[in-house]
């Protein structure tokens, strides 16, 4: 069983979504992490970056394959956690703690289309 | 979910172990049990094991034998003892490579086991049966009746004496056979392998190979998947059909020239190679070391100075070596070792430096 986390919201990518006033912080689920298998290397874009809601904008690699990200909202990327850079493996020990990219966003709307967490466990139930 | 995929003999075991499977030559084969990086490591500094029941063994026998092997096989099997075992490739006459496989002379005289990737089961067989014509030989593709298991890594040996107790075995040096017996069936035991460990591998019936497989199992020797497979034969610098071998590629390009055997006589393929071996190689498949941790897959391009300079065959972050590292097949003059090239990874180019492709120092044993 995935964890999941209360109050975060969710895409069918398997990207979680905090928020903090029009800051949305940008990570990978535990299924996501789990369904990859240990992560050597996160592709992020640049601070600046535009990134659009659907699109990818960027990569993770686990041994066998890379895998995009794909961005749950639109908007401008304000920090990268560069942490990655050198532990990507820390999205695998505890991807909810370990954010990728804070975007703000241009249109918080796009949140509504965003799942909750009761919805993202049926959804994960249903992939399997 | 595909359809008509061919199961090994193994398959419920696999199925039970709840290893994640893939379509691989037509069959459904296990990718990881648990992780690759665990299954890799455990070949590295232990013991795994590998279904590897999908490979083709196709018979060649006859007066004609010897003289037939040796026209559509690269390396020279000329006067070859009895349980040794060669490496080479089948040739094309564009000098390309049909298939790599392996050849072992069997305890008859004028017999000889042909063991090829399963990708090229049916492709060879014809070939084969193709070039057959004019020689005196009998050849059979028995893969459907062989199931095969490799037992790799450096406690290997302690496996095939302490658990399976083939003592006799202990005695083979690397790339020989023996003929044994399993409850009183055919065993064949060779010291050969595809991880740049040692280890063995055993040919057998599908019931033979089923029993050693849970005996194997249960004296605690981790089950290895595809995935690790191909991360352990990448490490030791050793090609793969379809990646670093094509009908297109040859094998001085590959860096196997050592396997082609120009002084013995005409055999499919010689002519193009001695004449490539005269003009000089345009291409070559070299190592790439990365300087960042981003991974170059198998089809990235590869640029010098702005200028195209080849393509990647095989690319990982390397388990044993935590590094960044991929095969590819470069143009001259950008194959020199210590030349800078970038690697475009997605959207991005990575600086790199050209290396040896034998990332991997092997053990191999005796």
């Amino acid at each position: 069983m995935s964890k999941t986390v209360a109050g975060l919201r969710y895409s069918e990518s398997h990207e979680w979504v905090g928020i903090d006033g029009n800051i949305a912080t940008i990570g990978i689920t535990d299924y996501a992490q789990h369904a990859l298998g240990n992560l050597s290397y996160v592709d992020m874009p640049e601070t600046d970056d535009e990134v659009t809601k659907g699109e990818e904008f960027g990569a993770v690699e686990s041994v066998k394959a890379a895998s995009d990200l794909y961005s749950p909202v639109s908007g401008k990327v304000v920090e990268i956690n560069t942490e990655l850079e050198d532990a990507p493996e820390r999205l695998n020990v505890d991807p909810y703690a370990n954010w990728i990219i804070k975007v703000e966003m241009s249109d918080p709307s796009e949140l509504e289309d965003l799942m909750d967490e009761a919805a993202y466990i049926a959804f994960c139930e249903k992939e399997k | 979910m595909e359809e008509n995929l061919l199961k090994t003999c193994l398959y419920d075991r696999h199925v039970a172990l709840e290893a994640r499977m893939s379509p691989f030559a037509g069959y459904d084969m296990p990718i990881q049990y648990t992780s690759i990086i665990e299954e890799h490591n455990a070949v590295r500094n232990g013991a795994g094991m590998f279904d590897v029941s999908h490979m083709g063994e196709i018979f060649v026998s006859g007066t004609d034998a010897e003289k037939f092997v040796n026209y559509v096989f690269s390396n020279d099997i000329g006067g070859m003892p009895d349980g040794k075992v060669l490496y080479g490739m089948l040739l094309n006459p564009q000098g390309g490579v049909v298939d790599d496989l392996l050849v072992y002379k069997e305890f008859e005289p004028d017999h000889y086991l042909l063991v090829v990737n399963a990708a090229n089961i049916a492709k060879d067989f014809g070939w084969l049966l193709t070039n057959a014509e004019g020689f005196d030989v009998k050849v059979r593709n028995e893969s459907d009746r062989w199931g095969q298991i490799a037992l790799q890594g450096p406690k290997s040996e302690e496996y095939l004496t302490g658990v399976l107790h083939l003592d006799d075995a202990a005695s083979l040096s690397f790339y020989s056979y023996m003929e044994m017996s399993w409850k009183g069936q055919r065993l064949i035991v060779s010291r050969t392998g595809y991880t740049g460990e040692d280890g063995f591998e055993f040919y057998a019936a599908e019931d033979i190979i089923c029993d050693l497989w849970d005996v194997l199992a249960r004296a605690g020797v981790t089950p290895c998947g595809l995935g690790c497979r191909d991360t352990l034969r990448f490490e030791a610098g050793l090609p793969l059909y379809g990646h670093e071998l094509a009908d297109d590629i040859s094998p001085l390009e590959a860096g196997l020239g050592v396997f082609v055997k120009l002084d013995k006589d005409n055999f499919i393929g010689k002519d193009a190679v001695v004449a490539l071996k005269e003009e000089g190689l345009s291409r070559k498949i070299v190592g790439i070391e990365l300087d960042a941790n981003a991974v170059a897959r198998a089809g990235y391009e590869v640029e010098a100075g702005g200028e195209e300079a080849g393509i990647v065959t095989t690319g990982y972050h390397s388990i044993t070596l935590d590094k960044s590292i991929c095969m590819a097949m470069l143009r001259k003059p950008f194959t020199e070792l210590g030349t800078r090239v970038d690697v475009r990874i997605r959207k991005k180019s990575f600086p790199g430096t050209v290396c040896r492709k034998r990332f991997y120092a092997t053990h191999y044993r005796k």
